[in-house]
């Protein structure tokens, strides 16, 4: 009876190796391998193709008009994972032997299976504004990056954006925020801060789960949402669910000056599909607006135009492609940072990690590298991988984009307490969480 | 917490009466498009006993279809067209390469091949038109977008999109046409003599290749309305298909078989969802919509098993 | 020729119901075992064990219980994945309040509570059946699925919403957690898939099994046989769930090692349940091979073009993927819809009658 069984598997387990073998030999020797897990497929398809042509496209563009960082060729290969948890930690596997140097999972699910793998098999993970907050705290998690910010300082931003509004955070007593979200990982990381804030300034918090299934029929939260009367609204949304709730907004007639994304929720397209009804729909961002960069500009030449890249021409420069853009921008300075630091050109997880830690983005060298005011400067310290680096606010002025406010600091000084007891709970949790044993390198 | 549950919920509906119908004419308007998904099940279902799951992709494939025609290039009218032939097309090579080989199979095997239809069609659409969700064109095809609010009293506000509005009125013609064809013309006869029995249907000498190329065609026909639709009130994209689920409660309710029984269905799902979900919902921290429609479905199938119109199942030893 | 049972006599009743009476087929299970426990470990590397070993398993084993419910008792299910996160929450709440038991203890004690949960949803498939069935476990999907994000309990109200497995060790070695090797991972998941699998084939060949299988051939007939429709029933539920907990805690636990709320989703559902039909309804060693073509093929194919040297984009590759994985399914429901246990079964009457045709 189970004969066919062996037979099956011996095949299968031989494809395999032959596969896996092949593969491990193509890798040539003097290339650094940055894999790249993307998702172009999929429910949440419609924000991953922009952040995967993104960071495709800088690395790219890097390799054919420097030949790559330090005279090394950079190897990109996508992993396609669907935002699905099962095919994330596939490609991670199958890509981890080839010297991998570094993992962009994005996915708050993915980058949970990952944060203790990361320092087992010695390759840092740089979840760039995403993932756990709690892993801003380096002593902790000494492999995982979140610059340039948490979800808990782009919380706090948010809060602080709306008492400006209201003319200082003393104002906030007695109103009313509503907090509309994607009832995952991703969308729940902010809860606690949004909780504590409302406790210290008194403004109560009304929260509206969307879950992942009703993404697309969100008419009971924005039903919900009118009854309540919200002063403000805060959304955490990811995928589909953005535009259908920008649509629903404009539908129920939410004042949409007082509708405020998350950095995910800042894509072209969710705005758009409010047309111009959606007008004044803000979002938090922390990378630069359209496409008057002289990096973008090499990009356009060298990558896009010489069809080297699937990005579609109407999408370039959008603000999650320009997104993509600065997720390879802090792995490239990373790489250049490391062989700085390490003296080698080729590099392994572990100098990657250096790279990492003791990476200082200061405006100049932005500018150097074409991008002048693209991103605010940031630095990474030994204790603080994410920064709590300012961010400012995008206004859709019903066709696209615009800067609406200056760089705003988050609240540090709460959120960093709470990341310190968040991380330390993480580790008793998963006790016996393992120590910091890398040696700082600034 | 009693009064949260018996008293609260009533009090507030009659407090606020304009909020109230506003929460009745979305459970409507959800109720009808639930119902349009379910007709393309049924259609299927009553000629062929196949039970479509890939009804949801087949939503969001003529969506798609339609939205690429008219970007690259062509009038909307004539997308509609040519979108109205692929789904032809498409209903023939269903018909042609997994029906037909599947003749008399059991239940599950009809269905699982279904769901392989689903996944190769996720495939083919993200691979044709991208994975990226798409603006559907409903301006371009002569759809009105604006919205009517009906003013109540004191800050009361009821606001009617006219997209809603023009769904209902679609979803009412599509099934009096469907009805009509069913109980009219000749191949809508020849349709329910093959639902009450394939053989039978044979030897009066309808072509029952010809009968499911039909239902499958104008299966893809409700699932072009639906994507229109529902594409208008968010996007066409892959998260879409996961809709379509909806409509298995409410073929439970309405019972496999009936046409009428889909739109009821989809009504009392649509209300009872929007229902429970603003005036109970909050109760047990939101979110409850995602399973009360089966759970409805569920204490309704223990009284009566065979749906509010569905035939009574009588077996025998 | 090759495979020919003549000349096996039996002289005693036990060796007549043996397990596997026929000698070939005793020879066969001990090389696949062989191979399983020696052969794969030692030539394996990590990627074969974490991504396509392991995981293959875990996904026979809860073939192995939708097949129960659905291959031996008749009952459609759409609600595996769900019961298959009942078994991993368990498990991950009682290793967190009994940080000192033996992890594979508790991993098989979560059982019981998907077992529970299943008797209890069970429980309408003694008024309706067949598609109304599948519907109403799909009640049981979404409002599961719907308890692992709304209780935070559940969770130990991380603020991420998912579970996240802690290291734990047994005799000195760590088993779970990150730096659990892949080696003791992949023999824990093999040695409770083999034995729950052995366990599996004597209880169907026994009473209960056929008492299943009676309810699933003809109910009313059964019951007018002596068989109790109630609890031959919810017993089948009830193993079904069982086993699928068991093997969704071995998914966390051994395999993805953290699981939001979505792992445990509809998609899983109808993975399993494409591996069952596939497999065979009502076949064991079916359950494995539907667990290796619905698994290891797409893992497969990704490799495909770059061994052929085509330079195609990770998505291209995917869509193309979902596309011949579709249209596989469809195929070999058209060739064999009792699936590939059938076709290993006229495979072995060709090789008994071999070189003749018949």
């Amino acid at each position: 009876m189970t004969n066919l069984k062996h037979l099956v598997l011996g095949t299968a387990a031989a494809l395999i190796m032959g596969a896996s073998g092949t593969f491990s030999q193509a890798m040539a020797e003097d290339t650094n391998y940055v894999p790249l897990l993307t998702y172009r497929t999929g429910a949440y398809a419609g924000s991953g193709i922009h952040i995967a042509n993104g960071m495709h496209d800088y690395l790219a563009m890097l390799n054919e008009r420097d030949g790559g960082i330090g005279g090394v060729k950079i190897a990109i290969e996508e992993c396609e994972t669907g935002y699905d948890a099962q095919k994330g930690v596939e490609c991670y596997e199958s890509t981890k032997g080839k010297n991998a140097l570094v993992y962009n999972p994005y996915s708050t699910g993915i980058t949970l299976q990952l944060i203790p793998k990361a320092s087992v098999d010695k390759i840092p993970m740089l979840s760039m504004g995403y993932g756990l907050s709690a892993a801003a705290v380096g002593n902790t998690f000494p492999w995982i990056f979140n610059v340039p910010d948490t979800y808990w300082d782009g919380a706090s931003v948010a809060i602080k954006y709306i008492a400006e509004q209201e003319g200082g955070l003393e104002k906030l007593k007695g109103k009313k925020i509503g907090y509309i979200f994607l009832d995952a990982g991703y969308g729940r990381e902010p809860i606690p801060l949004l909780e504590q804030l409302s406790t210290k300034y008194g403004f109560e918090l009304v929260q509206y789960p969307v879950p992942g299934k009703e993404m697309q029929n969100q008419s009971s939260q924005w039903l919900n949402i009118r009854r309540d009367r919200p002063d403000y609204m805060v959304m955490w949304g990811w995928g589909a669910m953005t535009p259908t709730a920008v649509k629903e907004a404009v539908k129920t007639r939410f004042p949409m000056d007082k509708l405020i994304g998350v950095w995910w929720s800042a894509g072209d397209e969710d705005a758009a599909a409010g047309g111009e009804a959606a007008k004044g729909y803000k979002a938090m961002n922390f990378s630069g607006v359209g496409s008057d960069f002289a990096a973008l500009g090499d990009i356009k030449k060298l990558v896009i135009d010489a069809g080297k890249s699937q990005t579609d021409p109407s999408s370039f420069a959008s603000t999650l492609y320009n997104r993509g853009v600065l997720n390879s921008v802090i792995i490239a300075e990373a790489i250049r940072n490391a062989q700085e630091k390490t003296g080698k050109k080729v590099l392994t997880g572990e100098d990657m990690r250096i790279g990492l830690e003791s990476l200082d983005l200061t405006a100049d060298r932005l500018a150097e590298i074409g991008l002048a005011d693209f991103a605010h400067p940031m630095k990474v310290t030994c204790e603080d991988h994410a920064g709590g680096n300012p961010v400012f606010i995008q206004e859709w002025d019903g066709k696209q984009w615009q800067k609406a406010s200056d760089w705003i600091e988050p609240m540090t000084d709460v959120v960093r307490p709470l990341l310190e007891a968040a991380a330390k709970e993480y580790a008793e949790k998963n006790a016996p969480w393992p120590a910091r044993t890398e040696a700082c390198p600034n | 917490m009693l009064y949260d549950i018996f008293i609260g919920p009533f009090v507030q509906m009659v407090e606020m009466p304009d909020f109230f119908l506003q929460v009745l004419w979305e459970g409507f308007v959800a109720g009808i498009l639930y119902a349009l998904i379910a007709l393309g099940f049924v259609l299927i279902f009553k000629a062929s006993g196949v039970f479509n799951f890939a009804q949801g992709i087949m939503v969001v494939f003529a969506g798609l279809t339609l939205v690429g025609f008219y970007e690259s290039g062509v009038p909307a009218l004539l997308a509609l067209l040519l979108t109205i032939g692929v789904m032809g097309a498409l209903a023939y090579g269903i018909e042609r390469f997994v029906m037909r080989p599947l003749v008399n199979q059991p239940d599950i095997i009809l269905l699982m091949a279904t769901i392989g239809l689903t996944y190769f069609l996720i495939g083919l659409g993200e691979f044709v038109f991208g994975g990226e969700p798409k603006r559907m064109i409903a301006e371009e095809l002569g759809l009105p977008t604006g919205s009517t609010a009906i003013e109540m009293g004191e800050r009361g506000l009821v606001i009617l999109q006219h997209i809603d509005i023009a769904a209902a009125v679609i979803a009412i013609l599509m099934v009096t046409a469907l009805g009509i064809f069913f109980n009219k013309t000749r191949i809508g006869r020849a349709l329910r003599a093959v639902a009450d029995d394939h053989q039978a249907a044979l030897s009066v000498g309808i072509s029952l290749n010809q009968i499911w190329a039909i239902v499958w065609f104008a299966a893809g026909l409700v699932a072009l309305a639906t994507g229109i639709m529902w594409g208008a009130r968010s996007d066409v994209s892959f998260a879409l298909e996961i809709v379509a689920f909806k409509a298995l409660p409410v073929l439970i309710l309405g019972g496999f078989t009936s046409i009428p029984g889909a739109i009821i269905g989809g009504l009392i799902i649509g209300f009872g969802e929007k229902i429970g979900e603003i005036y109970w919902g909050g109760l047990v921290g939101g979110g409850i919509e995602s399973w009360l429609a089966y759970i409805i479905a569920l204490i309704f199938l223990l009284f009566r098993p065979q749906g509010l119109f569905g035939e009574r199942i009588i077996e025998r030893v | 020729m090759f495979y020919r049972e003549a000349g096996q006599f039996k002289t005693s009743y036990e060796a007549d119901q043996a397990l596997f009476p026929i000698r070939q087929d005793r020879i066969g299970l001990a090389v696949i075992l062989l191979i399983a426990f020696v052969g794969i470990p030692l030539t394996a590397n990590d990627f074969v064990l974490t991504s396509i070993m392991i995981p293959f398993l875990v996904f026979s084993l809860s073939a192995i219980g939708l097949n129960i419910l659905t291959g031996f008792a008749g009952q459609l299910s759409l609600g595996t994945g769900a019961f298959m996160g009942v078994g991993a929450y368990a498990a991950y709440k009682l290793t967190s309040l009994f940080p000192d038991v033996n992890v594979i203890v508790m991993v098989l004690c979560s059982g019981f509570f998907s077992a529970a949960i299943g008797a209890v949803f069970g429980l309408p498939s003694l008024r309706i059946k067949g598609l109304y069935l599948a519907v109403t476990t799909l009640a049981a999907q979404f409002f599961l699925e719907w308890c692992f994000i709304r209780i935070p309990w559940l969770y130990n109200y991380n603020a991420s919403g998912a579970i996240e497995i802690p290291s734990r060790d047994m005799f000195g070695i760590l088993v779970t957690g990150p730096e659990a090797t892949p080696l003791t991972r992949y023999f824990i998941v093999l040695a409770i898939t083999s034995v729950i699998a052995l366990l599996m084939a004597n209880v169907l060949r026994g009473r209960i099994g056929r008492s299943w299988m009676m309810i699933r051939d003809m109910d009313i007939a059964a019951e007018l046989m002596g068989i109790r429709p109630l609890q031959t029933k919810l017993l089948a539920f009830a193993v079904s769930s069982f086993i699928c907990g068991v093997a969704g805690a071995m998914m966390v636990f051994f395999w993805l090692s953290a699981a939001e709320p979505s792992s445990y989703s509809i998609k899983l559902s109808f993975q399993i349940l494409f591996m069952v039909i596939l497999g065979g309804l009502g076949s064991l060693s079916g359950a494995f091979m539907g667990a290796a073509f619905i698994w290891i093929l797409p893992v497969v194919l990704k490799f495909v073009p770059g061994m052929l040297g085509f330079d195609i984009e990770a998505a291209t590759v995917e869509h193309l993927t979902f596309m011949i994985v579709g249209a596989l399914i469809i195929f070999f429901l058209i060739v064999e819809p009792h699936g590939f246990a059938r076709l290993w079964q006229i495979g072995k009457q060709k090789l008994r009658v071999w070189p003749f045709p018949y």
